[in-house]
């Protein structure tokens, strides 16, 4: 029995509260749970129901805080969480569940799969039963600062290409500013346009900004990986960097599980509320329309259609502000059948996109949103988390489909009032 | 002998043990603690509590459709059952007598009638599901099919004491019923308590993101 094994055991026993007590009690197995994970309705695969994934975790809590588990593990009659557990499951913790949290959303006794989910983590990561590259991702976080090795440096050029190309002054460590911006490593390394938008929305809607040159980062790899410690450290960086420059916002940008981090987990992380508020940009943006300093003009005739982020969406509660923004700028905006706080998942969140192991899986289960498109037969899709467009790209071009996606803050500022 | 042991010792050893086991079994809950939720609500989380301990009653569209016939039998399995155990006559006069000292007004006879053909056929079809697909049948462990086939006996023992009037049943079927009632806290039958704090926890939690789960 290893040192890690041990230690992995004592976090999964920690993360047991009132909650998972609750919802291992009044589990009836009855699997509904699972029709509502595209892991397994597009694999009809068992093991990966969703409450199945947590059989660990529920095993502990068997032994640990039941009085028949306590008394059948001492007879002899059932057995101890062993290593080999970690093992066996940690392809069904990491590699089938990207936390979206839909199955939370069925079950009929009300549990909260995706916050079991998030807890049994906590054990695996800290047991070291966790894929390489989610380790690696944490790790470059750590010391780097952004987990896909992206430097203050890189931001910098990526800016430079930012004030050429929109001809504004990009400000950097603006003290006093009202917002202080974040953003993901995908939306530096892969979509600068992002960058550039809200560089010139914020222009025209004069909101005062600023980006801090020691915490822009808003990727948290340590509410991927589950650990506590990892995240709580990264999300200390940018409440450090908020305080010493003195906004009073910070915005998450378009990243799922960054906003989760900020807004919901970073405060219970770092034991503290805030001396600022955090918002979503998508609910900043909605609220300087309807305040009337975002002028928008003109509306796209395309028909296109919105990829929830389970993050922002389901587990965030940005429900509104997306379908404001695009009723404004878009004529022909439709809804999937299954939106909102029943989105399907792109198949990529939860860290499952840095999980190269997953790949095969996770190219499988797009099989989802490719019916849910094939439904609709539009053209362009329009989504709000970097991770999720990637992810998308990728399956749309595994599946040869003709499809357009582009983040809503772009589209938002295609359509700014001259 | 058996019958006045049955009818005596065993009825209040077993309601003790249910008491105490169902007390325990909460306690144990509540003893594992909750930490404070230091980020900015949006909206209320009790509210959101209360709200989802009633609208998890009502399946969403998706896994209505997807899980139809889990949903539809769970229906008719809960609802039977509610009225049987509740409204049936027999157990109308037994708590009066013996739990709660007052009484009150039974269905009449065709209506237990189809309460319990309503029962027995959903749990007749959750048994069968839960033995035949693959999902259920790979996280069923033997305590859902004890619990389940306790039930069973239960119900069908009751219905036969009330319809051949034998004092031989009318034992058997309190028999079973107290073997029940010594199994519930140990089992997962409990989520016929615990399901308030699961919906509670989890409407709360989502409310104050704002979401109505």
């Amino acid at each position: 029995m290893s040192k890690n094994f041990l230690a992995g055991k004592a976090e999964l026993n920690q993360q047991i509260d009132a909650r998972v007590s609750a919802y291992f009690s009044s589990c009836v197995h009855c699997g509904l749970c699972a029709e509502a994970c595209l892991f397994y309705t597009e694999t009809d695969d068992p093991r990966y129901t969703p409450i199945y994934k947590l059989e660990p975790m529920r095993r502990l809590w068997r032994e640990e805080h039941t009085f028949w588990g306590k008394l059948a593990v001492k007879l002899g009659l059932a057995k101890s969480l062993t290593e080999q557990d970690f093992a066996d499951w940690e392809e069904l913790v990491y590699d089938s569940c990207t936390v979206c949290g839909r199955c939370s959303m069925v079950c009929p006794v009300g549990n909260d799969l995706a916050y079991m989910f998030r807890k049994q983590r906590e054990g695996f990561s800290k047991a070291g039963y966790a894929p390489d590259g989610l380790k690696a991702a944490t790790d470059r976080a750590l010391t780097i600062g952004s987990p896909m090795g992206v430097t203050l440096h890189t931001l910098k050029a990526t800016l430079k290409h930012v004030e050429r190309s929109t001809g504004l002054s990009i400000p950097i460590d603006k003290k006093g500013a009202d917002y202080m911006t974040l953003f993901s490593s995908m939306e530096i390394v892969n979509f600068p346009e992002y960058i550039e938008s809200i560089a010139r929305i914020f222009d025209a809607a004069d909101v005062s900004w600023t980006i801090s040159s020691t915490a822009f980062e808003a990727t948290n790899s340590g509410i991927q990986i589950g650990s506590k410690e990892a995240a709580a450290e990264i999300v200390n960086r940018v409440v450090t960097a908020a305080e010493d420059l003195g906004v009073k916002h910070v915005i998450s940008p378009e990243c799922g599980h960054a906003y989760t981090a900020i807004r919901w987990e970073g405060p219970n992380l770092i034991g503290r509320s805030y001396p600022f508020k955090v918002i979503h940009i998508l609910e900043l943006l909605d609220q300087l329309h309807r305040e009337g300093r975002l002028k928008l003009s003109g509306t796209t005739d395309i028909p296109l259609t919105f990829h929830d982020p389970c993050q922002i969406v389901r587990r965030g509660g940005v429900v509104e502000p997306p379908r404001n923004l695009l009723h404004v700028v878009a004529s022909d905006f439709v809804e999937m059948r299954d939106h909102g706080d029943m989105n399907w998942c792109c198949g990529g969140g939860g860290g499952v996109s840095a999980n190269e192991r997953a790949e095969e899986l996770r190219v499988k289960v797009f099989d989802r949103k490719k019916q849910q498109l094939d439904e609709l037969g539009v053209t362009t899709m329009v989504t709000a988390c970097a991770n999720c467009r990637l992810v998308l790209e990728e399956g749309l071009e595994h599946n040869d489909m003709l499809m357009d996606i582009i983040g809503l803050s772009e589209l938002v500022a295609e359509h700014l009032s001259e | 002998m058996i019958a006045q042991f049955i009818d005596g010792p065993l009825w209040y050893f077993s309601s003790i043990v249910f008491v105490l086991g169902v007390l325990y079994r909460i306690f144990l809950i509540i003893k594992a603690g909750v930490k404070p939720d230091l980020a900015v609500p949006r909206q209320n989380g009790t509210f959101g509590a209360v709200r989802t301990m009633f609208s998890r009653f009502v399946p969403r569209r998706d896994i209505a459709k997807r899980g139809r016939l889990q949903v539809v039998a769970g229906y008719m399995f809960h609802l039977g059952l509610f009225v049987l155990l509740f409204f049936a006559k027999p157990h109308v006069d037994f708590f009066a007598e013996r739990v709660t000292g007052v009484g009150w007004t039974p269905v009449p006879y065709w209506v237990f009638i189809v309460s319990a053909e309503l029962a027995f056929a959903g749990l007749l079809l959750l048994w069968l599901y839960r033995l035949m697909h693959p999902v259920t049948r790979l996280l069923s462990s033997t305590g859902d099919h004890v619990g389940t086939g306790l039930v069973f006996l239960v119900m069908l023992s009751g219905c036969l004491a009330l319809a051949h009037s034998f004092e031989a049943l009318r034992l058997t079927h309190l028999l079973l019923a107290e073997m029940l009632l010594i199994y519930f806290p140990f089992s997962n039958l409990m989520h016929a308590f615990t399901f308030i704090f699961s919906r509670g926890f989890t409407g709360a939690l989502m409310a104050r993101k704002g979401i109505n789960a």
